[in-house]
């Protein structure tokens, strides 16, 4: 089980709240990556990244690499298979002419992605002529169909698990809109048919079909012709479809790994808004800090995990403990005992239910109104009719009259006052950015917010605050490191980054670990910009006059430079009661306590820590013994 | 550590005006105690009630004067004691006067801690400050409340006043409260002050901080702007949840006898390898640390982990400004920091002060990325937005919220509003009365306080539970109390609120109407459940869906010979009796059986493979392999014994083979077993 070692909603009891329990083998997703190889996917280029162009097969692998790696970093549990269509050679359990299932050593077809899957498939593309190769499989003439070949494989693949317990999912990645196009039409005719009943067999068994056209910039990827049939569209589907798949090609990475999360309900919510007047929502957990996963602890000479028994011990009586302790807090020079569902019971506050108390303008929400992650909400009328009617309307109200709600929620373990802020849906060339509903935020209680702003002001004085001068050089500065379209997406996790890197080398036993970049390092070279300099150094001259320097240099550093001063001098003082030559020649520093031994090193400006016999083989490296 | 230690002095107005808010302030105060008790039980306490009918205190006894002020209690460490004192407050016969009782509190504690104690010396009013203080004999008022001022900042005390107004407080002389007001804003000025005013029951439970943490600061440095400015900045953190209190766990092994059990329990853990059953406790050196990546897990010691782990560099730096609704609310992802210039440091303090109007004005806020301290193990990426003190004495701060990573945002998608059906589009009637409801049930009224402001509003479950502690100290067995009726008003609508607004609700009754879904009953229909849940833009398992939509308009009880399809669909979801699944499985196999039978010449085999898909979709959907399992079997043995090889080729090309294992549990069926199943038969052209 994955846990999260510092999850947020740590509790000392279980958290049935936590979402990372979520993710179990009970809601896993299988996927098919379909990848059409035809020769047409290798000859058709498209503006990649960098402005050079790439062939459509280049961009659909390096978008399922990617995805890869996201995925098991987030969702190891998920199994993938990746398969090619429209190859020269075949690789499938079926023995089908023109379909290549790529798999790496120590992995079945349908599995977990696994370190060696990611690397084997970043340089697939060096390789694949020569293994795999490309090779029109529907030609006239021949009854081959590598379309409906490819299908059946994707469905076989995906017969694994129950349908109760696992999303499945086929993702077919082409850029021919019209497969059977160049076929006599009775052989057409036929070979849609079957195809798409295949594909509407596998979506019998609860397999769904996604299509990722690849459209050139000249001829639009025209999914009417039969890609509509095979996923199941009618009319209005189909438009909001081109219109997405109109898209670039750039977006198409983004689109997938969009795609690659399906969306879990945490859990679903009552929201009582009067009295006979609840409607249903669902919650879903949209931020949440991602951490390096659980550590496993290994026998270090077989490297066999080990499990953890953990057992309770009565002080007094050394006796095992069983049941489940009671539980107590020292009081009045006693023990209040209180059980464990005593606790339960002072923390359950209309559980599950989330109350609305009111509404307050959107300025009442101070920007440090924040404890944890905040939740999404969105209706749901699965089993009350007309919650989403009365969440709309809400909704609606809400972001016209720019107020937010005050509500209750009685969550299990953390009954807590949140705001509910209305959220317009955003998109951005067709593509969701932000969705819409409502974020739960969660607010502090009086006891959770501190004033440390106040502690200060102990003079007469009032606090010096800045003129109209300094405030217009302070406006100047903030344009020249303006930035337009920040994105809080920018940023990679650097540490989480580098923890894969150094896990993907260690597993595969690679000698060098790639570097990672650190997206979150300042852009000197943006900032050492003439301008900029210039700016800087106007606000500078207008707050700190010409003392910035020394400023700089000796306020602060003298405070703290003081103390340790002070401190040095005992210690060197200290330090001269022994002979420590001497003491060192006969080998007696093992007699003399730390301290003594610290005053030595502090005296002669060495580190302090460790044990004693660092510091005593640290004392004689000094004096060169 | 004695300088933590804190001398408190509670002044409390018990005068008639207050009776009706006593029991809150009784509250508020014995929760203050209670939380003393447990996290800084040397702390000192007194108790001073002012509007008493008797007068007992020193200063009158000395220099006369200074009547109806009785000391319930001189300062002493915290005890039980002080909470029986501070749970029944006398109740008051006269208005008090606030001014005479700040001097007595001052007084009580110069003469206790005058020379011996360097520390936190602090006074707390309670008062509603609508009576007049009493004329001094010289100077005005004012200058008598600047006197007392001066002395108490000389005394290094500092007073917390709360004053109980609005609908907590009778009529009163609108001139005298101005005065009042007037006089305690001296002491805010002068003074390391505090005044609070609230107006609820409510909001008085979380006027004061029962719990005083000792400030630490994150992070003491550069906040760097560009590599050639830096401003001395300290860091602290400006929310942070107070928990619920760490329970040791009781151990009830000890006998009753042993007067000196401690009855603690010792958690032990014990690593060993899984799946040997011999209990051989693997030694801490042993262990290794195993990292997961996908499926493998890859042992790194602690050392190697060290050498490679990504490692920050301490410092505190501006990445950009940008504006300011570029960073969404509801990123924010933690408690939050406060920036505060370095104290005492004025041109640091006036550098924070022109960035943060600057902010202000040009609506920007900055993206900054920290590292608090050497040796922490990632950087902190998140945004600074200004606060602009209101308060002369305080200067202007930053706030810092941390902002996710790219890692950290799961990017849902869900269909917007209006793709939805117009049934669940609200009318214009139905946005009407939400409207109104958005606007009317107000928190925050123009001109008056707003409600449930979170720095007034009290934690209820620690409430509750510091409450329940007090309680069982004295009986044992106290059952949980309810919750106050002063916190409900966190938990649930005020009456008093919706009752107003009863018109509003009214409407919002009347234009909408709910209703239990009725085509969902209890049922086991897991998947189709999570099918219709997730059916935003998959519309490719519109089937799975219709099937539940398809209400049969009467009772399936036979699967019929024209449609048994749908009939045996329909069977299968009705959910009054779970015999139906039974049943409707049952007749389906004999339906198909006499097909195949009375087929002349595979007329009906089309008929016959959409009934086995269907039934096969059915087992596999209710995880009932066997039924199906033994028919096709069954099948397959008839079509061999007649020679039929037409219908099996049909199977095998729909791939209707055998339920395997991985479709459904309780198969025998393995998977290769069950996709050869009719291959086999199928002679090879």
């Amino acid at each position: 089980m994955d846990l999260d070692p510092e999850d947020v909603f740590k509790d000392e009891e279980d958290d049935p709240d936590n979402e990372f329990f979520q993710q179990s083998e009970g809601s896993k997703e299988y996927v098919v990556y379909l990848v059409d190889a035809s020769p047409k996917m290798f000859s058709t280029t498209c503006p990649g990244n960098d402005l050079k162009d790439e062939t459509h097969f280049h961009s659909t692998v390096s978008c399922i690499a990617e995805s890869l790696k996201t995925q098991i970093i987030n969702r190891s549990y998920d199994e993938v298979a990746i398969c090619f269509f429209n190859t020269r050679e075949k690789k499938n359990l079926q023995d089908l002419n023109g379909v290549f299932v790529f798999n790496v050593a120590e992995r079945e077809q349908l599995d977990r992605p696994t370190a060696r899957l990611i690397k084997e498939f970043d340089c697939i593309e060096e390789s694949f002529m020569r293994e795999i190769g490309s090779q029109n499989g529907i030609v006239p003439g021949s009854r081959e169909n590598s379309l409906y070949n490819a299908l059946w494989v994707a469905q076989a693949l995906l017969r694994k698990g129950s349908i109760k317990t696992a999303d499945k999912r086929i993702l077919l990645f082409t850029n021919e809109d019209d497969p059977f196009g160049g076929l006599p039409d009775a052989a057409k005719k036929d070979m849609t048919r079957t195809t798409l009943q295949r594909a509407k067999d596998a979506q019998d068994l609860g397999i769904s079909i996604e299509l990722l056209p690849l459209s050139h910039p000249d001829s639009e990827f025209n999914v009417s012709v039969f890609y509509a049939d095979l996923i199941g569209f009618n009319g209005q589907d189909l438009a909001q479809f081109t219109q997405s798949a109109s898209q670039k090609l750039e977006d198409m990475k983004d689109q997938l790994r969009k795609r690659m999360f399906t969306k879990r309900v945490i859990r679903k919510i009552q929201f009582h808004i009067a009295d006979g007047l609840s409607i249903e929502l669902n919650t879903y957990a949209l931020i949440r800090p991602t951490v390096p996963g659980a550590i496993t602890w290994l026998d270090s000479v077989t490297n066999h995990p080990l499990k953890i028994e953990r057992s309770l011990i009565c002080e007094d009586t050394g006796a095992l403990i069983q049941e489940r302790p009671k539980l107590f807090q020292p009081y009045r020079n006693e023990n209040v005992k209180f059980s464990p569902d005593e606790i339960a019971d002072i923390k359950r506050i209309s559980p599950g239910r989330l109350c609305l108390l009111g509404f307050k303008p959107l300025t009442c929400l101070k920007d440090y109104y924040n404890l944890r992650p905040s939740t999404f909400v969105y209706p749901s009328d699965q089993e009350v009719v007309g919650s989403t009617s009365v969440f709309i309307a809400l909704h609606r109200s809400m972001l016209q009259h720019k107020r937010f709600a005050v509500a209750f929620y009685g969550a299990a373990s953390h009954p807590q006052l949140v705001a509910l802020v209305a959220q317009d849906e955003v998109t951005i060339a067709g593509a969701q950015v932000e969705p819409p509903g409502m974020h739960m935020i969660y607010l502090p209680y009086s006891d959770d917010i501190r004033d440390e702003e106040e502690i200060f002001p102990d003079t007469e004085d009032d606090a010096p605050r800045a003129d109209e001068d300094q405030i217009q050089k302070a406006a100047a500065l903030i344009k020249r490191i303006y930035v337009k379209d920040f994105s809080t997406l920018q940023f990679a996790n650097p540490a989480l980054q580098r923890h894969y890197a150094v896990l993907q080398a260690l597993a595969l036993e690679e000698d060098d670990i790639p570097e990672t970049i650190d997206e979150t390092a300042p852009d000197e070279e943006g900032l050492a910009r003439p301008a900029v300099v210039k700016s800087v150094e106007e606000f500078k001259l207008s707050v700190y006059g010409d003392n910035y320097v020394e400023e700089i240099d000796n306020l602060g550093k003298e405070k703290a430079g003081e103390a340790s001063r002070k401190r040095k001098a005992i210690a060197e003082d200290a330090a001269k009661d022994y002979d420590w030559g001497k003491l060192a020649e006969k080998g007696q520093l093992n007699n003399l306590t730390v301290a003594a031994l610290k005053n030595y090193l502090t005296a002669n400006n060495l580190p302090v820590s460790g044990k004693k016999e660092a510091l005593i083989s640290r004392i004689l490296t000094h004096m060169g013994k | 550590m004695a300088r933590n230690k804190e001398k408190l002095v509670l002044l409390l107005d018990v005068g008639p005006s207050m009776h009706g808010v006593l029991p809150e302030v009784e509250k508020l105060c014995s929760m203050l105690v209670e939380k003393k008790l447990i996290f800084s039980k040397y702390d000192e306490v007194g108790v001073v009630a002012f509007g008493t009918e008797e007068t007992n205190n020193d200063l009158t006894t000395e220099v006369g004067g200074y009547e109806n002020i009785t000391v319930l209690q001189d300062t002493k460490v915290v005890d039980g004691d002080l909470i029986d004192t501070l749970q029944k407050l006398p109740r008051g016969t006269l208005d008090g006067d606030f001014l005479d009782a700040i001097v007595v509190g001052m007084d009580m504690l110069i003469k206790k801690y005058k020379d011996i104690f360097k520390g936190k010396k602090r006074l707390c009013l309670i008062t509603n400050a609508i009576h007049p203080i009493k004329d001094s004999l010289e100077g005005s008022k004012e200058d008598q409340v600047t006197t007392i001022a001066e002395q108490m900042t000389a005394q290094g005390m500092k007073m917390e006043s709360i004053v109980v107004r609005g609908r907590l407080s009778q009529d009163a002389d609108k001139r005298i409260m101005d005065e009042n007001d007037h006089l305690l804003s001296i002491f805010s000025k002068k003074t390391r002050t505090r005044n609070v005013y609230v107006d609820s029951p409510t909001s008085l439970l979380g006027a004061l901080k029962t719990r005083r943490v000792t400030p630490v600061t994150t992070f003491r440095g550069h906040l760097e702007l560009s590599p050639q400015m830096k401003i001395k900045v300290w860091v602290y953190k400006k929310t942070q949840e107070e928990k619920f209190p760490t329970l040791k766990k009781y151990s009830e092994k000890a006998p009753p006898t042993n007067q000196f059990a401690t009855h603690q329990v010792k958690v032990d853990y014990e690593y060993k390898s899984v799946g040997d059953s011999s209990t051989t406790v693997i030694p801490p050196e042993q262990r290794i640390k195993g990292y997961r990546y996908g499926p493998q897990v890859v042992p790194i010691s602690t050392a190697e982990w060290d050498a490679v782990k990504f490692k920050p560099e301490k410092g505190v730096k501006l990445l950009a400004f940008t504006d300011a609704s570029k960073i969404k609310r509801h990123c924010f992802m933690k408690d939050v920091y406060l920036f505060v210039a370095e104290p005492g440091n004025t041109r640091a303090t006036v550098a924070v002060s022109a960035i943060a109007r600057a902010m202000k004005e040009t609506n920007t806020v900055a993206i900054l990325r920290c590292v608090w301290r050497q040796g922490q193990q990632n950087v902190v990426v998140g945004v600074l937005t200004p606060n602009i003190s209101q308060n002369d004495k305080i200067p202007d701060s930053f706030y810092f919220n941390v902002l996710p990573f790219a890692e950290d945002v799961r990017e849902y998608q869900f269909p917007p509003f209006n793709s939805f059906p117009a049934s669940w589009q609200p009318n214009e009637q139905q946005q009407k009365a939400a409207d109104e409801l958005v606007q009317m049930l107000d928190l925050a009224p123009s001109g008056k306080e707003e409600t449930l402001l979170p720095e007034f509003t009290p934690n209820p479950i620690l409430e509750r539970f510091y409450r329940h502690l007090e309680l069982k100290a004295k009986q044992p067995d106290a059952a949980v109390p309810p919750l106050d009726g002063a916190l409900k008003k966190i938990t649930e609508p005020d009456p008093e609120l919706v009752s107003k607004n009863k018109s509003v609700f009214d409407a919002l009754h009347r234009h909408f109407e709910l209703k239990p879904n009725p085509k969902l009953k209890k049922s086991s229909r897991q998947f189709y459940r999570e099918k219709q849940s997730g059916s935003n833009a998959h519309e490719s398992d519109g089937q799975a869906v219709k099937s539940i939509e398809y209400q049969p308009p009467v009772k399936i009880e036979k699967i019929g010979d024209l449609t048994p399809v749908q009939d045996f669909e329909a069977m299968m979801s009705q959910r009054d009796n779970p015999e139906w699944v039974g049943k409707a499985i049952k007749e389906m196999r004999e339906k198909i059986l006499s097909l195949v039978i009375h087929s002349h010449e595979g007329e009906n085999y089309h008929k016959v493979v959409e009934c086995i898909a269907a039934l096969r979709k059915g087992c596999i959907i209710e995880q009932e392999p066997g039924p199906y399992n033994d028919l096709m079997r069954q099948l397959r043995e008839y079509c061999h014994g007649k020679g039929i090889e037409s219908l099996p080729q049909l199977l095998a090309s729909r791939d209707l083979t055998l339920i395997s294992k991985s479709e459904a549990e309780d198969s025998d069926v393995t998977y290769e077993e069950a996709r050869g199943y009719f291959v086999k038969m199928e002679p090879n052209p």
